[in-house]
């Protein structure tokens, strides 16, 4: 039994950041050209006059949301996780997150459902590169339920946050009396044979692993870790607690993202071993999602098969 | 004191300014020998416009930094942060005492602007081609939260050699924003600059007419001014602010080093620190007699 498919979370953006508008006259959507992409053409529909072409110019568009978050404003950030992080990365360095300025970074097109697009699109390292940025908080929804929920949150914040979103629909790991709080993991899955430990939308995929694994007699604990800064080292030392095995799953790179980050939590505060499935230092080249997924081993069967021999290995 | 006005300005007001000027001179000066660190090159050939900014253009209150209708201004070249402080703290901003503080550890006067430091700098820099886009924002903001306000921003000409500086070239023209105003420093000089037969073997970071020519074609107004000239300064500033539904820019032509005679001209001064006797000698330049702490605490 798999998780149902909820909804692109490109199309909650649009939709979530144009109702919080409605409410918000400081509310603004700047857009690198891609708005029919991201789905910010969503909001432009309701809100003509906050809805900013910048073109394509990101370097520029990270800088004019700087400027305008000093005169009140709250601008939200619409291109890709590739033009939004590493091509701005020094204005988002010295312009928002050292100033702390209230921009809201929430590109769409993380990890590898990019329409296949290929390496120059697929950011393989964009959690590590944001979680290390002094003042960055990073975001990392599982699904369309939780990412209203983060961009509900991103707007009531108080200075720079990085919320990335992915273009395609994606499995629904929550229903709706889940409640997004920063900086908390939760538990999505109890066992007591193994811990899982996963981010954005390899979550739900993480969560079809440990039903398969169930079926072999291995009870996955599962732990969603949403906030990779600040991370919630409470909910990851328990869950490291729960089995003493520890497994990182995410559709990232494996270095400095989430395992990098569980490694880093669990050497300091309860020496545990940490095997890290993911990305592993590699260019994604294009292909369809399912394709990609069966590639990069992290479909749920290609992730059961990895823990499995993990846990047999002892 | 004179009746007549040049330029719709005072004269005796254009000789204040003159003052004002070379009093951020000095203060420059002292504040990098004192620190044996620093540019000098930059900030002594933004003095005077910095000096009729600030005391002049400009609608601000140093006593109250954060005032939400004041026009804004951003040094792009963040590496001239000591004309900026010279000029703030000669406006009342901070005390001029704290110069001395300049690139010290603990100073809020870091070696490039930080705005979370320093009430009354409205934005951080030091990355050149940045500022420029924030101040873009400022304007874009200003016009959405229905604000008089001006946003002016100061560029290096070396600093025109980055990429962002021309895409908010491109974009800025599109909303009309007559209340962004760029001033670039026009000096002429980089901090090394491209081997050839100019001054000390380097050539100017743009050819004559570059600037002019390129910020005409991405549809700017463009103003061109002896960038030492007080009463041309004001003119055109006070130009620059009578919008025309677009973004103006300032073509500012100015001496490296300005003021400073065995400075003038000479790239190596963009960061060089100052000896005993040369310190000195840029005192009597200035017009100025030696401190007598000699200025150096060290």
């Amino acid at each position: 039994m798999t998780l149902p498919m909820g909804r692109p979370m490109r199309e909650i953006f649009g939709e979530t950041v144009a109702a919080i508008a409605d409410d918000d006259p400081r509310v603004v959507m700047l857009d690198g050209d891609v708005g029919s992409s991201t789905r910010a053409d969503i909001f432009e529909k309701a809100h003509p006059d906050r809805y900013l072409q910048m073109g394509i110019a990101e370097q520029n568009m990270l800088g004019v949301a700087a400027g305008m978050a000093t005169m009140g404003l709250i601008p939200f950030i619409s291109t890709f996780v590739s033009f939004a992080v590493v091509r701005p990365l020094d204005q988002i360095r010295v312009l928002i997150a050292q100033t702390g300025l209230n921009v809201k970074i929430t590109p769409g097109y993380a990890g590898l459902f990019t329409g296949q697009t290929g390496m120059s699109h697929i950011i393989v390292d964009d959690m590590s590169i944001m979680r290390a940025m002094p003042g960055m908080v990073t975001v990392s929804p599982a699904d369309d339920v939780e990412a209203a929920q983060a961009l509900r949150w991103a707007a009531a914040y108080e200075g720079p946050c990085y919320v990335r979103l992915v273009r395609d629909a994606t499995q629904r790991l929550f229903d709706g009396t889940y409640q997004f709080v920063l900086g908390k993991a939760v538990v999505v899955r109890e066992g007591r044979d193994v811990t899982l430990i996963s981010t954005g939308t390899q979550t739900p995929r993480t969560v079809d692993a440990a039903e398969l694994l169930a079926a072999d007699g291995i009870e996955a604990h599962v732990l969603h870790v949403p906030t990779l800064k600040p991370i919630d080292v409470p909910a990851i030392v328990a869950a490291a607690e729960r089995t003493g095995q520890v497994i990182t799953v995410e559709e990232h790179s494996v270095i400095g993202g989430l395992g990098g980050a569980v490694a880093e939590v669990l050497s300091e505060h309860r020496p545990t071993r940490v095997h890290r499935i993911g990305l592993q230092d590699v260019y994604v080249e294009s292909g369809t999602n399912d394709d990609l997924l069966d590639i990069y081993r992290l479909s749920a069967a290609r992730v059961a098969e990895q823990v499995r021999a993990l846990v047999g290995a002892g | 004191m004179t009746e007549s006005p040049v330029g719709g300005v005072h004269a005796d007001e254009i000789t204040r300014l003159q003052e004002v000027a070379r009093q951020i001179r000095l203060e420059v000066i002292k504040a990098v020998y004192h620190a044996r660190a620093g540019h000098l090159g930059g900030p002594l050939s933004a003095a005077d416009v910095l000096a009729a900014l600030y005391f002049h253009v400009m609608r601000i209150r140093p006593d109250e930094p954060a005032w939400p209708d004041r026009d804004r201004f951003v040094l792009s070249k963040g590496h001239s942060s000591i004309g900026l402080y010279a000029a703030m703290a000669l406006r009342g901003y901070f005390p001029v005492q704290e110069l001395a503080t300049f690139d010290a550890a603990h100073s809020r006067l870091q070696g490039h602007p930080d705005m979370t430091r320093l009430p009354g700098l409205d934005m951080s820099t030091g990355s050149l081609g940045m500022g420029i886009s924030a101040g873009m924002g400022m304007a874009l903001g200003a016009r959405l939260t229905g604000h008089d306000v001006r946003a002016y921003v100061m560029l290096g000409d070396g600093e025109c050699q980055e990429g962002e500086v021309w895409e908010a070239a491109m974009a800025a023209p599109r909303y009309a924003l007559d209340n962004l105003i760029v001033i670039v420093d026009h000096n002429k000089l980089q901090q090394y600059g491209w081997p050839g037969d100019g001054p000390d073997g380097r050539i100017p970071p743009q050819v004559p007419g570059e600037l002019v020519a390129k910020w005409t074609a991405f549809g700017w107004r463009v103003l061109e001014v002896n960038g030492h000239d007080m009463a041309d300064i004001l003119r055109v500033l006070e130009e620059a602010a009578r919008g025309d539904g677009r973004p103006t820019a300032v073509i500012a032509h100015t001496i490296k080093g300005k003021g400073v005679s065995f400075m003038e001209g000479h790239y190596f001064w963009h960061t060089r620190t100052i000896k005993p006797e040369e310190f000195a000698m840029a005192m009597a330049d200035l017009g100025e007699p030696l401190p007598a702490t000699d200025g150096d605490a060290r």
